[in-house]
């Protein structure tokens, strides 16, 4: 059994202190595998999210572990984590977070770059996560000239692009048509099929239920969740190891 | 009524025998509704009747084909461009009358009830989409068979966000009003069923 990809260890994250104290997530375990999309249900205010943002660092829990791959993250420095979050995680949001003043393939390339890679390989790399997401053509595009769904799968490119496995999205289908939003689920689920490891933040429950493991939250604590009786990946394990 | 005007607007394509019509209606829907051969030749003979379909004089090969008429032609035109009972017919739905029980009975943890009915919706919803993605595998893609599909993927989603709807609006009722009146009341009428007299117009309906 090799080390899963994410563990969140009796996390909690409470915000203030004192009488005004708000416990946002309550005592959480999950673990994602590699291959696997885990998605996370709940009413506003069921601490949903903020499970999102613990488990890629963007905030640190009150009490509790966060693993990745097998490294605690509280026990990374500043730099370490900042590497950890460019070269492992990729993020989508509902806005799409997407910079106006570069094209779709410098959009993709920019998180590569960042990382230190030479602008010809990063932007090599993110014509190809671009063609995954079905955008070829479109890669000088900015994003004023893309629609929702297009912003969206540029987004999703550059989650996926080089070598990221963990994929975290939070309501990456709240701003999308049903249709728009079910090829953006596809993707998702496409890149997970070929191993990375996902968590979908959503409060629709025809996309949640494209993850293998849905994990009802309420008031900040897991209280149920549905697991899969058949498997969900869109294509065969053959096909899965050869992208 | 699907079965008659299906079987009829496929007529409208052109002559066919019964068990060729069956055959027809099952493809275009994707195999979500099969029929029987009987039930076929029972519609057949109503359409028949009612002059919308014709039986044809030429049997080249023994079986008996049917063709549409014009009126059976203005039919198909009508079912197809106005809606029916399909788009006010709102069928029976158990679950917010078991979740109004719920309610009213001391003791009944109501957010587990609605909960209960969330997961098994969302694991109806994961087998969906898994019958989406075999779809998705499979060599000839089927359009119909996919939308019909995905109308029971929206069907089914619609029931959760009720049932998201409600567990907020109970939570609220709750928070405002404390816990909810329940309890067996003592205004309501005494023994037995009321005396015809006394029974609304709207029991009746209910009744039916």
């Amino acid at each position: 059994m090799s080390t899963p990809l994410l563990v969140l260890d009796e996390i909690s994250k409470v915000y203030g202190s004192g009488d005004t104290a708000v416990r946002a997530v309550d005592a959480i375990s999950l673990t994602v595998e590699r291959g696997e999309l885990v998605a996370l249900m709940g009413t506003s205010g069921s601490g949903k999210s903020t499970v999102l943002a613990l488990s890629g660092g963007l905030t640190s829990p009150t009490s509790g572990e966060v693993q990745i791959d097998g490294a605690n993250l509280a026990a990374l420095s500043a730099r370490r984590l900042a590497r950890l979050r460019r070269r492992t995680i990729g993020f989508i949001f509902q806005e799409y977070n997407l910079v106006p003043s570069l094209t779709a393939v410098e959009n993709v390339a920019l998180p590569l770059e960042l990382d230190g890679w030479s602008v010809g390989r990063a932007r090599v790399a993110a014509r190809e996560a671009l063609t995954l997401v079905e955008l070829a053509g479109l890669e000088a595009r900015y994003p004023a000239d893309l629609s929702g769904g297009q912003r969206q799968r540029v987004a999703i490119a550059r989650a996926v692009v080089g070598p990221r496995e963990l994929i975290l999205a939070d309501e990456p289908t709240g701003a999308l048509d049903s249709e728009n939003g079910e090829r953006v689920l596809a993707l998702l689920r496409r890149r997970v099929d070929a191993g990375a490891g996902g968590l979908l933040v959503t409060h629709d429950p025809a996309f949640a239920a494209w993850a293998d493991r849905v994990v009802f939250l309420r008031d900040g604590r897991a209280i149920d969740e549905s697991q899969s009786q058949r498997p969900l990946t869109t294509q065969g394990a053959a096909e899965a190891s050869s992208l | 009524m699907t079965v008659r005007h299906g079987l009829l607007a496929i007529l409208g394509e052109g002559a066919c025998h019964g068990y060729q019509l069956k055959q027809e209606f099952e493809v275009r829907t994707g195999g979500s509704w099969p029929l029987n051969v009987a039930q076929v030749y029972s519609t057949l003979d109503r359409l028949v009747r009612d002059g919308l379909v014709i039986e044809d004089s030429a049997r080249s090969d023994g079986a008996r084909r049917y063709r549409i008429t014009e009126v059976g032609r203005a039919e198909v035109a009508r079912w197809l461009y106005s809606p029916g009972v399909e788009a006010s017919a709102v069928g029976r739905d158990e679950l917010p009358t078991k979740i109004a029980i719920a309610l009213t009975l001391p003791g009944t943890d109501v957010a587990a009830t609605v909960q209960a009915h969330r997961r098994a919706a969302i694991a109806q919803l994961q087998e969906l989409n898994a019958l989406k993605r075999d779809e998705h595998r499979s060599e000839v893609s089927d359009l119909g068979w996919e939308l019909t599909l995905d109308a029971a993927v929206f069907a089914v989603k619609s029931r959760v966000q009720w049932l998201d709807h409600a567990e907020a609006k109970i939570a609220r009722a709750q928070r405002e009003s404390g816990a909810l009146p329940y309890g067996l009341r003592d205004d309501l009428p005494g023994r037995g069923r009321p005396r015809a007299a006394e029974r609304t117009p709207g029991d009746a309906e209910a009744r039916r």
